[in-house]
């Protein structure tokens, strides 16, 4: 019943909360170094389409809730499934991630750290990242047995990213430990370069103006692990992005990626919804300070 | 092995905890006293003498006031009078700040005090921002009405 209550009030309060008007950048992969602002929460849904030689396609979505706790440090939780054509549905997992913001200004290039830890099934598909030597094979495995292997894991990244002339420059080296002592580290990069198609913002509030729409180019793989480090067996991704930004705080996200070698998906299709809304953190308190 | 995956849990569940305990801490704090516009000063001289390349523009305020109702109006107020999570810009200390001051906070942030980096926008959308808190009148009463955030 209180479970209830929560989901009640949460969705009550996502009605009815202000919403912020956001600027995100177009990236599904990439990181760059801005995070969420204070007191905000932003849900996002994501999903991706993927094509798989050797077994059947799939369609790997999730959901986000990101939350700025302060101007340097945005906390997110996601949780994750897949519905395999021709097989089945699951629920894959959950991840939380924190970002870090060391530094407090601006520099020619800002760094910001990036700690995850994922709970996840090996049947997981929404290839949020590349790292080690994933390769498409991977996926071909059915739900039945895919399921069966629950990894945990911490995830390292350093999210390098500059804002010059409107253009954004990001790049993130990772490093991935399965909890598992046996388990190698794992390696993987994103980079990634946007901008939006207008410097200039019109007077008006307007849906379609040029600035709202960002667009940009993303390429991740695989960079093996401690044990065999380097190219061989690792799977690349170049990928388009474009992102909306509308005036009534929503953002849409659409990403075709292009597998680069044969290890690779030959094509992921991803796209995303998001909303940010503003003061989650102020309601929070209140709601905490009225219980016993 | 267990125990180390109880433990990571654990540490996950209270860090997200704290972050939302810490944080609405931050956000329901009354205004207390009066805020010093220290970062103001503290702008580096060569990005102070900076200026509006837009002033004039007769675009450049109504711009900017989109982009203020959008991006800086949840914290600083409607009309930039301040609010909890930060302070007015329509005191002495904003309004006679060199444009380029402005420009620079509205940069850089002043990410230990809860204000973001805005880099994000555009560097034309931060100068016609910068144009439109020119415009913004001193309170009526002469004083400083000051918030608890920064500028």
């Amino acid at each position: 019943m209180n479970k209830c209550r929560m989901v009640g009030i949460l969705l009550l309060w996502t009605w009815a909360a202000q919403p912020s008007h956001a600027q995100e950048s177009p990236y599904l992969v990439t990181y760059d170094h801005y995070l969420e602002e204070p007191g905000n929460l932003e849900v996002e849904y994501f999903s991706t389409l993927g094509t798989q030689r050797a077994g059947n396609g799939f369609h790997a979505y999730w959901v986000e809730l990101e939350y700025g706790a302060k101007a340097w440090w945005t906390t997110e939780f996601y949780t994750d499934a897949q519905s395999t054509f021709g097989d089945g549905t699951l629920l894959t997992g959950f991840r939380w991630e924190n970002r870090f913001r060391p530094l407090k200004r601006e520099h020619f290039i800002n760094p910001v750290a990036y700690v995850e830890y994922e709970q996840i099934r090996e049947a997981d598909k929404i290839t949020k990242e590349v790292e080690g030597h994933d390769v498409e094979s991977d996926h071909a495995e059915s739900n039945a047995l895919a399921r069966k292997t629950l990894n945990h894991e911490l995830e390292f990244k350093l999210l390098l990213s500059k804002t010059w002339k409107g253009w954004n420059v990001a790049v993130n080296p990772l490093a991935t430990k399965n909890l598992l002592p046996s388990e190698p580290w794992e390696f993987g990069y994103a980079m990634g370069a946007s901008r939006p198609l207008a410097l200039q913002a019109s007077p008006e509030s307007c849906n379609f103006c040029r600035e709202n729409f960002i667009a940009g180019v993303e390429l991740y793989g695989g960079l093996g692990d401690t044990e065999s480090f380097g190219l061989h067996d690792t799977s690349h991704y170049l990928a388009a992005a474009v992102a909306w930004n509308l005036p009534s705080a929503w953002t849409i996200r659409f990403s075709p990626g292009f597998g680069l070698n044969d290890n690779s998906h030959r094509l992921l299709l991803r796209w995303g919804l998001s909303r940010e809304f503003t003061g989650f953190g102020e309601q929070v308190g209140r709601l905490w300070k009225r219980l016993p | 092995m267990t125990n180390t995956r109880v433990s990571i849990l654990g540490l996950c569940a209270g860090l997200l905890v704290s972050a939302f305990v810490v944080s609405s801490r931050g956000q329901n704090s009354a205004p207390s006293g009066r805020f010093d516009y220290n970062e103001l000063r503290n702008v580096p001289e060569k990005a102070r003498l900076r200026n509006n390349p837009v002033e004039g523009d007769p675009n450049s305020v109504p711009v900017g006031k989109k982009l203020f109702r959008q991006r800086c109006a949840e914290c600083h107020g409607a009309t930039g009078e301040g609010g909890k999570k930060a302070p007015s810009l329509r005191v002495e200390e904003v309004q006679q700040a060199a444009p380029g001051a402005l420009f620079w906070i509205l940069t850089n942030g002043v990410v230990r005090r809860g204000m973001p980096v805005w880099s994000k926008l555009p560097e034309p959308q931060r100068w016609n921002l910068v144009s439109y808190i020119k415009t913004l009148k001193p309170t009526s009463d002469g004083t400083t009405r000051a918030g608890a955030g920064p500028p």
